[in-house]
This record gives C-alpha cells, structure tokens and sequence, in this order.
C-alpha cells in the first residue's frame, strides 16, 4: 500500500512538473462584472491601470472575517498611490454578506458573486483567497486561505506591484 | 489548500478540466505530509472518535470536539447541568467545559464533571450495593492543527469511592480531496482500579484499549456522511464487586458474586449522515450502530433527529432512538445451581433487551455584537424519555412469585441536559 | 479483530488517496456555506452529547460508535 502511494507521488510530481514547465508569462485576470452591495454594477476591467487585490470571501468563513478589517486597512493606507481591494462574497443569499458588513464595516467595494460564476472562473479552490493584479490586469500572485501574518505578504506585494 | 501562496503563474493558469496536474501537485503535498505517518508505528492505527464509553469504569471520555479539520475548533465554555431520573436511580451534577486556543495552531480543552449518584435501583433493593455516591471527572486536551492535519491528546482521570480510572487518548485527523474527505484514527488506553466499599482487602485492575479509524465525506452542497470503525479490547476484572447472580435453590433462590472472564473484545461499526435542508435552515441527521462482542453480545441502534432554526436565534430539535441487544452468552436471570458454569451474570446491561428513547431540545443563541470579550451565547434545555424492556430479565423484587416467573422487568428513564455555552 | 482494523485503516487510506487522483471536488470551497453551519456538525454541543452518550453507555451492553468529525467551512 505504502509502495503504490508513492508511485503515486512521483507520478504526480512529473505531471506537475511537466505542465509548470510548458508555462510562460502571467495569465490576464479573468474579466467579470458584478453587482454591489450599493447596487450599482463593477467591471474588474474599469481598475485597468490601478493594482488591485481581489477578495473572494463569505459571511460563514471565519478566517474571512478576520481578514476583513485588515484588508481594510490596507485599501486606506495605499489607495490613494493607484490600489484598491475588491471584495468578491460568494454568499448564495446576498443579504448575509449586508448583515456581515454592518458588523465589519469597510470602505473598499463588496460585489455579489451570488451564483459563483466568477469564483469559478477563478478555480477558486480555498476560502478565502485573494488574488493581486497588476496594473496591466494581470494576475501576479495568490493567496489561499488566511492566516495571521499574511497582511505582511500582501503589503510587500502591493508595494513591489505599484513600483512598476 | 496549501498554508504558503504561490506566484499566480503555475496554478491559476490551468483550465477547469484539466485536474490530473493541479490535484497531483496537492496530493504531492498531502503526500510530504503523509510522511508524517511514515515515522507513525503501526500500533497506533486509529480513528478520530470523540467519545470512548467504558461500561465498568464509568469513564467519560471526550476528546476534543474536532468539528473542523482545517480550522482549531471554536473557543467556547460550557456548563451543564446534568440529571437522570429513572429505575430508582437519580444522578445528576455539572460538567463544565472551557476551550482556548493559544495561537491558530494550539488548542487546549478541560472538562470537569461530576455524578452525584443516590440510588435506590433494582440492584440495589435486590442486592444491597451502593447507596450514594459521587464520581469526579477531570479531563484536558491539547489540539494541534498543521495545515489539514489535526492532531489531539488528552488524560482523563476519573475517580469515585471504590473505583479509578486513567485514559489517555490520541486522535489524528487528516482533511484530502478539496476538504471533501476526512479521515480519522485514534487510540485509548485506560487503567482502572477496581475497590469495594467495605473491604479493604479487596482490589482489582482492568485495561481498555481502543482502536478507531473512519472516514467522513461530503457527497453534495447539503449532505455529509461518515463510516466509523472502533475495536475495544478489555482485560483484567470486568464484573463489578457488588454484583451476583442468582441460582434456583429450593422453591427460591440464592445469590452468589457474579463471575466475568478476564477478556472482551468488540466491533462497532457506525454510519452518521447528516442532510441539510435546501430552502430552511433546518437538519435531518442520522445515525445506524451494528456492535458484536466476543461475549455473544450484538446490537442494533437506529436514531433519527430533525434540527429546524428560526432567524430569531431558535433552534427547536426532536429525535428518536431505538435499540435492540441479544444477550452475553453467560447472561441467565436465573441459573440452576451454584457454578453451573464457568461464567455468570445477572448484568440486566448484558441481557437481552430493547429500549425506544424519544427527545426534544430547544436552543436560544443570542450574538454579542459589541463586546469584546463574548461573541454570542447561548441557553439550551434538552429533556430525553428513555423505556427500557427486558426480554429475559425478571423482577426479583416479586417475593411472592416463583423465581422465574416474576414478570419481565421494565423501567423508564428520563434524561435532562440544561447549559449556557458562552463563545468568545 | 486487530488485523481488521488495520486492514480497514489501509482500506481508508487508499480510498482518501486515490479519490485525489482522478476526480476533482465536487462541492467547491464557495459552496460550503451549508456545511459550514453549525446545525450540520456531527457535534454541536460535544458536552451535552457525550453526556447522553454516556447515559446510553452505562447502561447497554454496547460500546462506542459516537464518530464522525469532517464537513465543515473547509477553510484555509
């Protein structure tokens, strides 16, 4: 049992390689357009030329909700040198995020990816992630899941995404 | 799935169909993980349970309420109020449990509980044993999650006048699979000391050990099942020092100290599942346990439950269990003579019998938003009716009547649990 | 019977393992919002139901068969 585990492993590990290694430059980051919690529609497209983190969180997820303020904090500090957060809740009812963000309150947008097309075609495969995008609409790096001391990594990126 | 990030480049780029490379690479690093259980010796194969139940020691065993494998189990303080009702027997106390968590990966738990026990039961109108007593139980655990590993330890010490026991537990869970799936094992091992009230002279030992291994899966958006598998083996004294069984001898009976073997060796298999509704916010949940023994003992249990919450904050639950056991093979309500065999019993517990519970419980879950210190709490009352029937046990308490043709003995119980639990 | 568990442990395992192979995740971690609630944890209020399961412990011939720990926000 153990033998074929890690044939299974080393088999693993050549496809893995293989496919990174067929690579090139960064992937655009899928466009999308969504509603926001203010009701007005948001097309990721429209921050072309400004470095964005994209958010996908959920009202159910804890380390969501830790993350929230922090994200916050990092919008006010850098938004004014070109970066914003874009929240992405992928809430099936849309008014547990609202219930969310009286408690939370933040001042980045929040849009309503309610039938999770977006989180998708973003092969969103952890909650949460957050994905930062340069300014040529690039997705640069990923993180997935949240852990205290990750803001530490988000700042160094949006700083090294800025300088460019 | 994994704790560092990675640049976008290598993983966001594959296509949705493409999964062969994107979940070989996860499983290559489940698999540096796995190496973990390389250096693991075999003896220490099982499952994550949260409870071992050891009828002769009356150990509680709670293992840490692991109900998230990725995530530390939430920070909470319970305290319960405890008391059953029923065959003559009233025990009733506190539990209190208190969890922390020290970093996002460390865990601690201790639970401390009590049994005041006042008895005036069959056993002990027939038999003369215990009256009151009270059994103390202090258990602590310490958790620790690595990514989508989760790893538990913990002692239980639990003592009353003429009985100690010690149990240490490891639990070991791992998440695979998007988190789908869940895999659990865990060990026991306890010891006892066996007293009697009365007599100093007298003192046994008796160890349990427990291996549990079980798989837990998410099969929809709404339903989650899980398949579980635990192997108990005792040795040493398991009969209890008060208890005999009884003998025809003349028109009557005579009585004479209860005689166990010096083992016992059993197999429980469980199925849980748990469904979600799809429009409420309500449950159905399930549960089917097939238990043997190497004493003969089989046994069936169904149980069936419905949770339905209103957006106000209450939880209103109803279930229902049924049990079915066949008896011990040296099990008899009344042997022939004295010795007729090298095991006996009058255990009512290892009879042949069925008992039909039904419960309901309701639940008020009030948020705190603007504390600091609580993040909401919560009062519960749950109140279980329990009617035991047995088929081959008899009430000796019938003086008049022929031993043997007493009428079958049954007794109903009633269960209630009221706690504040309080998240912060 | 020890040899059955162990087999079973094996059996568990290449099951966990070879389900990562071949078939992506059906449920993705945006679709959790069900599991995640607290009313689809097999234990809720561990205190209260290993107490209950006590009670039915002590006095059947039966022991164990309280499991099941997964589900869950499946977060991080």
């Amino acid at each position: 049992m153990m033998i074929s585990q890690r044939f299974l492993a080393i088999l693993a590990f050549i496809f893995g390689i293989a496919h990174a290694a067929s690579g090139s430059a960064a992937d655009a980051a899928p466009d999308f357009a969504l509603k926001s919690t203010h009701g007005d529609n948001l097309r990721l497209s429209e921050h072309r030329g400004e470095v964005v983190l994209l958010n996908f969180w959920a009202s159910w997820c804890g380390p969501c909700r830790q993350e929230m303020p922090i994200l916050n904090t990092l919008h006010q500090r850098y938004n004014k040198l070109g970066f914003s957060v874009i929240g992405v809740n992928v809430d099936k009812d849309s008014s547990l995020a609202d219930k969310l963000l009286k408690d939370i309150p933040v001042t980045f947008a929040v849009l309503l990816d309610d039938t999770g097309a977006v989180s998708s075609s973003y092969n969103i495969s952890a909650m949460p992630t957050s994905v930062l995008i340069d300014r040529d609409g690039n997705m640069r790096f990923l993180h997935k899941g949240y852990k205290p001391g990750y803001e530490q990594d988000y700042e160094n990126e949006i700083k090294e995404l800025l300088r460019e | 799935m994994v704790v560092t990030k990675e640049p976008a480049i290598k993983l966001l780029r594959e296509p949705r169909a493409a999964s062969l490379p994107r979940s070989a690479l996860a499983y290559l690093f489940d698999m540096s993980r796995a190496s973990l259980w390389d250096s693991l010796p075999l003896a220490l194969l099982a499952t994550l349970t949260r409870r071992l139940l050891t009828k002769f020691s009356l150990v509680l065993l709670s293992s840490a309420p692991l109900l998230f494998a990725a995530v530390l189990p939430e920070e909470r303080a319970d305290v319960l109020y405890h008391r059953y009702q029923g065959g003559g027997l009233t025990v009733d106390g506190p539990s209190v449990l208190i969890r922390k968590n020290i970093n996002d990966k460390v865990s601690v738990s201790g639970n401390y509980y009590v049994d005041n026990v006042s008895s005036a039961s069959i056993d002990v109108v027939t038999q003369a044993s215990k009256f009151t007593d009270k059994r103390t139980e202090e258990s602590l655990n310490v958790s620790y999650l690595e990514d989508r590993t989760l790893m538990t330890a913990g002692y239980i010490h639990s003592s009353e006048s003429d009985y100690i026991s010690k149990t240490f537990h490891f639990d070991f869970s791992q998440d695979f699979f998007g988190d789908l799936t869940t895999l659990n094992m865990g060990y026991t091992r306890g010891n006892d000391t066996i007293k009697r009230n009365g007599d100093d002279t007298f003192e046994e030992t008796a160890t349990h050990q427990e291996y549990r291994v079980g798989i837990s899966q998410i099969l929809t958006r709404d339903l989650i099942a899980s398949l579980n598998e635990e192997i108990i083996t005792d040795s040493g004294y398991l009969s209890n020092p008060y208890r005999s069984y009884r003998f025809a001898s003349g028109n009557s009976f005579a009585w004479a100290p209860e005689v166990f073997p010096k083992a016992r060796t059993s197999s429980t298999t469980s199925l849980n599942a748990r469904y979600h509704l799809p429009d409420y916010r309500a449950a159905v949940y399930g549960n089917y346990r097939f238990y043997r023994d190497g004493w003969d003992v089989k046994s069936h249990t169904f149980e069936i439950g419905y949770d339905h919450t209103l957006p106000s904050g209450w939880l209103f639950d109803v279930h229902t269990r049924y049990y079915k056991q066949t008896e011990a093979n040296f099990y008899s309500d009344l042997f022939e003579r004295a010795n007729e065999f090298d095991y006996m019993t009058r255990d009512k517990q290892l009879s042949t019998f069925h008992s039909i519970a039904v419960g309901a419980g309701v639940s008020y879950e009030l948020p705190f938003k603007n504390s600091r210190w609580i993040d909401k709490a919560s009062a519960n009352l749950y109140w279980d009716h329990i009617k035991f029937d047995f088929d081959n046990f008899r009430d000796a308490r019938e003086k008049s009547i022929a031993p043997s043709q007493e009428s079958l003995y049954s007794f109903d119980a009633d269960v209630l649990r009221f706690f504040l639990t309080v998240w912060y | 019977m020890l040899r059955k568990i162990f087999s079973i442990g094996a059996i568990a395992l290449l099951y966990a393992a070879c389900t990562a192979c071949s078939v992506e995740p059906w449920v993705k971690p945006y679709e959790r919002d069900h599991m995640a609630d607290p009313i689809m944890s097999f234990d809720r209020d561990p205190v209260a139901t290993s107490y209950l399961a006590h009670v039915y412990g002590v006095r059947e011939g039966s022991r164990g068969g309280q499991g099941g720990n997964g589900g869950g926000c499946g977060c991080n």
